[in-house]
């Protein structure tokens, strides 16, 4: 990826509310084409709604974007004929089965009979769905139908995919079927703008992220730059007896920095830049007493990608401000 | 970190690759052909959840059951009578509860998120609602012919004969698709399929009693025949009866009609605008 490489999305100062609520406020985004971009945030940062701008399903109130050459606006018929959209819910018809679904999709994209019918059986062959074709897709397994939902989208190979949160609701090997396929789109050419709310999922796909809060762009770069912006991860310990875990917090911060009281009411954690830093502050926990149970030092979470981008916590997290150690 | 480790029965990485790479754009189809695609899935809709037609044909089929043997000695002097002068109103019952259908199996593929996918097609956008009217103009033809055949079984005897009950019939399904749309703005409104269910049958029942459809209007006191006669499901039901009857009432037909033509030409753009923008 160069800096000149050609943009598959470029948005300026996109901008809708909603009522009273402006649920994306001023959004800048230059994805380029050919990349697999992650959109990172919280439930209600704004992803799903600047996903739905740019599918033209909804018009910006203000600001403006382009996708593969075309304005959503003025030419949202080209945007259309070139991007797909695998949305938050399953945009599949419940009430039909898996193969209709797809030659149905066929038909509306051009294909003759025949030739969609072909379509659909070589994708839900392709998908590990063909079993379960005559099904209808209300029995589907969750995993299925987000299988059949990404094979609707790629019925013609599209230029642009919108992945809305792929993978949320998902077991864990369901999750890795639908990064497989994710990689192997990117990787015949067509430009992926992934929606998702973990940064494990970014980090695994995404070439590129932006981290998305309060309907604003607040943070973009690579995985790796994301994650060094925050530190290498974060300790989490569990102590033995939550009640002494203010003062556990307090000793913490004065090693490692900034604590969080997570929702088990034992334990915390502390975004934290290097290895022996970390091992550190468990010493000094050990040390004065605390009865450690259990620590770890992980990958950030988004969480602490926030915390530490915005001094504040995701809402959809449960705690509130007062929770946090200060 | 985790890898994706392959596992058995999964997508097959290889032939995911294959198959996105296999695909040339083809051109894009025409309306009428995108509009009877959408016709086909509304088929086979009617196909797989074959319970819709069964929930829109009991009510009307008790009705006809309960109002013929109950009530139709003391309303009309004899069951076979009151038959006489029920069924062609049962028929327009029997169809117009269909039309609240439509509302219900819109808001249904809103609430299921198949409604962005639709919009985010190269397609005419008014297909999806036009094609829909085929797979719903199949449950109005069912719905009334259940109504009729079990007239037919019953007793009832149209004096116009099968021509006369077919112009009825086709009379109510066209006056359908026109109430359809009101039902249509229903469903795209509300928040559940529920929601346009009950909503739908709240005006639609006592809009159906207070017509002529059960009695007629000339025992009613002032006020109440009054509106009864404005009704246009008063209407709907003359002229149902007339052409059934074999004396077709050319007034009451092109009321039907001009009713029917009207609601559409209000409520289908609303529904077209709503459906692009929610």
């Amino acid at each position: 990826m160069t800096a000149h490489a050609p943009l598959a999305i470029e948005a300026t100062a996109l901008a809708r509310s909603f009522g009273s609520t402006r649920a994306v406020d001023g959004v800048d985004l230059a994805v380029p084409a050919g990349a697999i971009y992650g959109v990172l945030g919280p439930n209600g940062a704004g992803k799903t709604t600047t996903i739905r701008m740019l599918a033209t399903l909804i018009e910006p109130d203000s600001g403006s974007a382009r996708v593969l050459g075309h304005d959503i606006v003025t030419e949202s018929d080209a945007v259309r004929g070139l991007v797909s959209l695998t949305g938050q819910l399953a945009s599949v018809d419940e009430e039909l089965t898996g193969r209709e679904n797809l030659v149905l999709l066929g038909r509306l994209l051009g294909l003759g009979r025949s030739a969609a019918r072909t379509r659909a059986d070589e994708l839900l062959e392709a998908f590990g769905i063909a079993e379960a074709s005559g099904r209808l897709v209300k029995n589907f397994s969750g995993g299925m139908r987000r299988r059949l939902d990404i094979a609707a989208s790629i019925v013609v190979t599209p230029e642009l995919m919108f992945l809305d949160e792929p993978t949320t609701g998902l077991d864990p090997r369901s999750r890795n079927q639908v990064w497989e396929i994710a990689r192997a789109l990117a990787a015949e050419g067509t430009t992926i703008l992934l929606c998702t709310q973990y940064l494990e999922e970014a980090d695994q796909l995404a070439d590129g992220i932006a981290v998305i809060d309060r309907g604003r762009v607040i943070a973009e770069g690579t995985p790796g730059q994301l994650k060094a912006s925050v530190g290498t991860g974060a300790l989490h310990v569990r102590l033995l007896d939550a009640g002494c875990r203010v003062d556990a917090a307090r000793l913490l911060e004065g090693v490692v920095g900034p604590v969080v009281l997570e929702p088990d009411p034992a334990a915390l954690s502390a975004s934290c830049s290097d290895a022996d830093r970390a091992a550190t502050g468990v010493a000094e926990l050990s040390r004065a007493g605390f009865g450690i149970a259990e620590f770890s030092l992980a990958q950030p979470s988004l969480d602490e990608v926030f915390l530490a981008l915005t001094g504040h916590l995701t809402e959809e997290s449960d705690r509130t401000p007062e929770e946090q150690a200060s | 970190m985790s890898t994706a480790t392959p596992a058995t029965g999964t997508a097959d990485t290889l032939a995911v690759r294959r198959a996105i790479a296999s695909t040339a754009r083809p051109p894009r189809p025409g309306r009428l052909s995108t509009a009877l695609t959408f016709g086909w899935r509304g088929m086979l809709k009617v196909k797989h959840v074959p319970e819709q037609l069964l929930d829109v044909t009991v009510t009307p089929v008790m009705f006809v059951l309960m109002f013929t043997y109950l009530f139709g000695g003391a309303i009309a002097g004899s069951t076979a009578a009151y038959l006489q002068y029920i069924l062609p109103g049962m028929l327009v019952m029997s169809v117009l509860f269909t039309t609240v259908y439509s509302g219900v199996s819109l808001n249904t593929d809103l609430t299921k998120g198949v409604v962005d996918r639709f919009r985010s097609l190269p397609i005419w956008r008014p297909a999806p609602l036009l094609g829909s009217l085929l797979g719903d103009s199949v449950r109005y033809v069912v719905a009334g012919t259940v109504i009729i055949v079990l007239g037919l079984v019953l007793g009832y005897r149209p004096e116009g004969g099968a021509p006369g009950a077919l112009a009825a019939l086709a009379l109510v399904v066209v006056f359908s698709f026109g109430l359809s749309w009101v039902f249509s703005v229903l469903g795209l409104l509300m928040r559940s399929p529920n929601a346009v269910m009950n909503a739908g049958f709240m005006a639609i029942f006592p809009l159906t009693f207070l017509s002529n459809v059960f009695v007629d209007p000339s025992t009613l006191p002032g006020p109440l025949a009054a509106f009864v006669d404005v009704n246009p499901i008063s209407i709907l039901a003359t002229a149902s009866r007339s052409l059934m009857s074999g004396a077709p009432d050319a007034g009451a037909i092109t009321i039907s009609l001009v009713v029917a033509a009207a609601l559409a030409l209000v409520f289908l753009p609303l529904t077209t605008r709503l459906y692009r923008s929610r």
